[in-house]
């Protein structure tokens, strides 16, 4: 069977910016990986092109192996940041609504089908309660939780969140991590998820892909948050520190202290003893 | 008096259903001018209509036709320049351009002040039978266009990206809700005015924007508002013999403010309840 993403020697540049070179790698459906790397290191230009919204300059992005498009109803999307007007008059109802039919032309008609998938998207990422408020209105995670549910709403067979656990809570970060990971297991999609502190994900995304560099790395948590694969990939010295249970990434073995580089949160490596 | 009077008169008649059209249009499009915030779109094309009718003044063509051709050009211009620029700087210039054409017709014209005013202000007692039958069609092709792109211009509204993604593009939606406006435009022309059709379009629509919580809700609320006070204009204009423009612009911004205070009272109420 096809992998759900696969993307070949794929080479991303903005004018003469080159954001990553030659990245090859395949995600299979019902596979949840965490894609991690410091601020500019392409994260979200990674996504934007399996989402065909980025035109690759080389190289081809294929979903279950037919060549990726506009107008796919197989991939949902949540973007890094979503402004909403305060006054906006449309319900968290009215937002999962248009992941499943906002393309078409006309105005949605109220079956009995519509209202139960909505219904079923919303109680997925446990938003019912937020079906008839106004989105403008609600919290960041609250709002985080209907954006996933528009994204899954019409059962897409990929699904590409943006650094959803931006603005989240301990707490509601774990609900969202497992929410997405169940989604993966059970609903069989292929899941990247974008974040910036690997250790939500310790032991719930199957794979890290970690971007740096222009260059990518992508296996088992443990294969990939290794000294000798993030030297290579910053291309200076990196180290990998572990504490209770938590992982931090450090730079700079050589003058003695590490400093924090992005990824496993740099506020970790305060927490040390 | 009794205001039904003046359906007696068949010039009346024709106001009263001319303004009706013109009314439904402008509350159901405002509501997607509030939406994306293309405020200053709704503001600049009936002043280039305008230039368009002392056009077609000058040429000796209709008016109607003249505020169309001219502002779907201007539609064109600003969603062709707002792809490469800020829409804000491009819907300005195209304004500039227009308004400077508008000022040569004028002079060239020789204008009489009245044909000028009558522009700039309505005159909505002068429609005629025919035109009645134009404004409605006008005013119905320029509902048509955003009823289809409705999903499409909510989409792209509060999530650009994912929308683009299943195939509705932000582009194809600032289209059409221009070339609705440029529609709307040339309805509203004869009725109330180059100066005034932007508080029809966004007045009612900011009042229903703060009480409604659904599009639907926000659309029908729109439109409600936007015919009560457009009769209401009449009446009063036919009472009094004051501009009907004048009549729109005050009521449209005592709307607004009403919706505001109705809506903080009710955020009160219930900031009250759950304390
Ligand atoms: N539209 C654009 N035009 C030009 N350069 C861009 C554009 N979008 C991103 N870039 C550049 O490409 C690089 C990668 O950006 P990207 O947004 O993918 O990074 P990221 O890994 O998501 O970062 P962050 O963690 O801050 O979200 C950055 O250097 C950025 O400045
Ligand atoms: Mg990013």
């Amino acid at each position: 069977m096809n992998p759900a993403i696969s993307f070949r020697d794929l080479t991303v540049s903005y004018g003469s910016r080159t954001v990553f070179a030659h990245l090859t790698g395949e995600i299979r459906a019902g596979q949840f990986v965490g894609v991690l790397g410091p601020n500019g290191a392409g994260k979200s230009t990674l996504l934007k092109a399996i989402a065909g919204l980025v035109r690759p300059v080389a190289g081809a992005v294929e979903i279950d192996g037919k060549p990726v498009r506009r107008r796919n109803k197989a991939i949902g999307y949540v973007p890094q940041s979503v402004q909403l007007d305060e006054d906006v008059p449309l319900t968290g109802r009215d937002l999962v609504g248009l992941g499943l039919d906002g393309h078409r032309l006309g105005f949605p008609l109220p079956t009995k089908e519509r209202r139960e998938a909505i219904d079923a998207a919303l109680a997925q990422v446990n938003a019912l309660h937020l079906a008839d408020r106004r989105i403008g209105r609600l919290s960041g995670g609250e709002r985080q939780r209907l954006l996933i549910a528009q994204a899954v709403v019409s059962k897409p067979r990929v699904l590409l969140l943006d650094e959803p656990l931006n603005n989240l809570d301990l707490a509601s970060t774990h609900q969202v991590v497992e929410l997405v990971k169940r989604l993966a297991h059970e609903g069989q999609m292929a899941v990247l998820l974008v974040a910036h502190d690997v250790n939500p994900l310790i032991g719930r995304a199957d794979e890290i892909l970690y971007l740096a560099n222009g260059r990518m790395a992508k296996g088992a948590l443990d294969d990939v948050l290794r000294p000798e694969v993030l030297s290579g990939l910053y291309g200076y010295p990196v180290e990998v520190l572990r504490a209770g249970g938590r992982i931090i990434v450090a730079a700079g073995a050589m003058d003695g202290h590490a400093h924090a580089v992005s990824s496993a949160s740099p506020e970790a490596s305060v927490m040390l003893p | 008096m009794n205001p039904f009077v003046m359906f007696a008169f068949p010039f009346a008649r024709h106001a009263f259903l001319a303004a009706s059209f013109v009314a439904v249009a402008a509350g159901w499009i405002g509501f997607y001018v509030v939406l994306r915030g293309t405020a200053f779109a709704a503001h600049a094309l009936p002043k280039i209509g305008f230039a368009g009718a002392s056009g077609a003044l000058l040429f000796g063509v209709n008016s109607l036709f003249g505020v169309s051709l001219y502002s779907a050009i201007a539609a064109l211009g600003i969603g062709a320049l707002a792809e490469r620029d800020r829409r804000d700087v491009a819907t300005a210039l195209v304004l500039a351009l227009g308004l400077g054409t508008g000022a040569l017709f004028l002079s060239l014209g020789n204008l009489y002040a009245a044909d000028a005013m009558s522009l700039l202000f309505g005159q909505v007692l002068g429609v005629s039978s025919s035109g009645v039958v134009e404004t409605a069609c006008v005013s119905a092709a320029a509902i048509a266009l955003v009823v289809a792109f409705h999903r499409v211009l909510l989409f792209t509204t509060v999530a650009r990206e994912a929308a683009l993604v299943r195939g509705a593009s932000n582009r194809t939606a600032d289209w059409a809700l221009l070339a609705s406006l440029g529609l709307a435009t040339s309805a509203m022309m004869p009725v109330v005015g180059a100066l005034l059709s932007f508080s029809l379009l966004v007045g009612p629509a900011l009042a229903a924007r703060h009480l409604a919580h659904r599009p639907w809700q926000a659309i029908v609320q729109s439109i409600a508002l936007s015919l009560v006070i457009t009769w209401l204009s009449l009446f009063l204009s036919f009472a009094l013999g004051w501009p009907v423009g004048f009549f729109v612009a005050c009521l449209s911004a005592l709307a607004y403010a009403a919706a505001r205070a109705i809506s903080r009272a009710l955020g009160r109420k219930t900031q009250a309840g759950a304390a």
